[in-house]
């Protein structure tokens, strides 16, 4: 199927994919964006990838709407000869239940399992970051197991502690800042998703995987002392 | 340090600059001053470059006190400036003794206004930026909206300022009406496509009035309800700046300043850049009439907004009797000084 490119205004433009939610078409929108960004060019301002499609914004006083289209279609035609680097996978140190999830044990009665099963599927999936948006550093994770898929809640919490790890339907995630939510939360991590006193910002990176990954509270308290000092390095493996 | 001190805010003071570029691929709104074209000459008059951090009232503008002598310009939303109990000038460069005290008396026409002084906002960056962003309390003070007692920073004022200071003020041709109906141009798309045709005639041909559910996030309008061929929503993508989702009620919704990076509501329309001025002035109960363009025709007033910016800096220092005019001969337009002759 055709790449579409459309114009999102007079300084945006939308490049689309196929329209379905997919790592392979997710993937394509890693490629271009990394191929984007290694060939710099003269005018655009930002790229923001999606599922499916990539937001260019740009300024039309230094560069033409049809000749950055030309640009990036040439860009996209060569995908194949450019090296991509591999995608990484981010480990998230979790304290699930207790006070942390206080909706673990509804996840587990809900899918009829033990909190322990729950944690362990939650744990051994490898999660694709699709994309980055809804708050500061809010990961859109897909292929979480149905098998503890549960519904949000009716009423929404006001306030959710940031670093909640949290169940809506099929989806999981995590809050990077407080916010009002009606996601089950299972668990939290001390680990900040973003933090404007540390390079980088943000800890997470559309197109990689992340990978959740059970502790304890001792653990729990001594990566947050790290966290707080600035110290504490998250693991990642290459796919 | 030079400083402002913050008597009465007013419902809505904000510290903006340009906004926090670069990070919408995180997930991180950008921000910055709503009404870029008023921002900038504030701060071209003022004597700063045109993305020093400056203050934003909505409203009603703030009452506060310069603790050092200022430079200071203000324009934006037509208000009544009273400095020390006499009125004063905007869209020029004003100079403030120490001590003198800045309020405001009311909103003739615009609902926006900026005070830029010179040496600018002295506030930390937190991304690049120091622009205020309320949603995550970033940015400006403690990333609130300012208070009363608040002491703002400034940078080197008066002392910095070159030679004998002079006042630059903006050509009246130059400065932007608000009405209470703005026709508004927008480039179709990226998802015209998804709404029945009919719909689009009725979204160009229709008047939308602003709500009350409007703010620096987005700007929810009320009227003739559009109509999608099937579902109101997509894959959730990237959310221009301007761009005009439709939900499934059927009432336009245009994203703005403080808007969320992505979403996945259909987007009828996006606003040419140079019209969010507009938008950023209009108060609940005011009216849209939107007008479909081309990408060029965007492009061109874009260019001539570039061109009316830049040539601030060029316009020569004045002493305060003289008064620069734009004439227009032959169709050919110049920037005359004239002034007594002693």
């Amino acid at each position: 199927m055709a790449v579409k490119y459309k114009a999102a205004g007079d300084i945006s433009l939308l490049i689309e994919f196929e329209n379905e939610i997919s790592e392979k078409v997710n993937a394509k929108v890693r490629n271009l964006y990394l191929a984007i960004e290694k060939n710099c060019l003269v005018g655009v301002e930002e790229v923001i990838p999606t599922y499916r499609s990539l937001l260019i914004n740009y300024n039309p006083l230094e560069v033409k709407g049809t000749t950055l289209i030309e640009k990036l279609k040439d860009i996209e035609s060569r995908l194949e000869e450019m090296d991509i680097p591999k995608q990484k996978v981010v480990e998230i140190p979790t304290l699930y239940g207790g006070e942390f999830g206080p909706d673990l044990q509804f996840v587990a009665d809900y899918n009829k399992m033990s909190a322990e099963n729950v944690i362990k599927i939650h744990s051994q999936g490898k999660y694709l970051i699709y994309m980055l948006g809804f708050t500061p550093g809010f990961p859109y994770l897909g292929g979480m197991s149905e098998r503890i898929a549960t519904p949000r809640l009716n009423n929404p919490r006001i306030r959710i502690t940031a670093g909640s790890v949290g169940i809506a339907g099929t989806q999981t995630g995590i809050y990077p800042i407080e916010s009002p939510g009606g996601w089950r939360l299972i668990g939290r991590t001390p680990i900040k998703l973003f933090n404007p006193d540390r390079h980088p910002y943000f800890l997470l990176q559309s197109g990689d995987y992340l990978q959740f990954t059970a502790i304890n509270e001792t653990e729990y308290n001594l990566i947050n002392e790290q966290v707080d000092k600035n110290q504490f390095q998250v693991n990642t493996t290459l796919l | 340090m030079d400083a402002v001190k913050i008597i009465e805010p007013g419902p809505l003071t904000t510290i903006q600059d340009t906004g926090r570029k670069g990070y919408q691929r995180y997930g991180m709104p950008v921000a910055g001053a709503m009404d870029l074209f008023s921002y900038r000459v504030a701060n071209l008059l003022a004597g700063n470059d045109d993305n020093a951090a400056a203050l934003e009232f909505t409203l009603q503008g703030p009452k506060m006190e310069f603790l050092h002598n200022a430079v200071i310009a203000i324009t934006g939303a037509e208000t009544i400036p009273i400095i020390d109990n006499k009125p004063a000038p905007l869209w020029q460069t004003i100079f403030v003794k120490k001590g003198s005290v800045l309020s405001f008396n009311g909103i003739k026409s615009g609902l926006r206004g900026y005070v830029a002084i010179r040496g600018g906002v002295e506030v930390p960056n937190v991304l690049e930026s120091g622009s205020t962003y309320l949603r995550a309390n970033i940015g400006g003070i403690e990333g609130r909206k300012l208070t009363s007692k608040d002491i703002i920073p400034m940078g080197d004022s008066i002392e910095g300022y070159p030679g004998n200071p002079q006042p630059y003020i903006l050509p009246k041709d130059f400065i932007p009406r608000f009405n209470d109906t703005e026709e508004i141009r927008v480039i179709l798309g990226p998802q015209e496509d998804l709404f029945k045709k009919e719909s689009i005639k009725t979204f160009l041909n229709s008047e939308y009035t602003v709500t009350t559910q409007s703010d620096r996030m987005g700007y929810r309008l009320e009227g003739p309800t559009i109509r999608h061929k099937e579902s109101p929503d997509i894959i959730s993508d990237g959310i221009p700046l301007g761009g005009i989702q439709v939900p499934g009620h059927g009432q336009p919704i245009i994203m703005l300043a403080d808007r969320q990076t992505t979403g996945g509501y259909t987007k009828i329309a996006t606003v040419i850049s140079t019209d969010l001025n507009k938008i950023a002035q209009l108060a609940p109960g005011k009216k849209i009439k939107f007008k479909s363009v081309t990408l060029e025709e965007a492009h061109d007033a874009l260019r001539i907004q570039e061109s009316i910016v830049n040539s601030i800096e060029k316009l020569p220092e004045a002493p305060s009797s003289k008064k620069i005019l734009k004439l227009k001969i032959s169709g050919e337009e110049f920037l005359v000084t004239i002034e007594p002759i002693d």
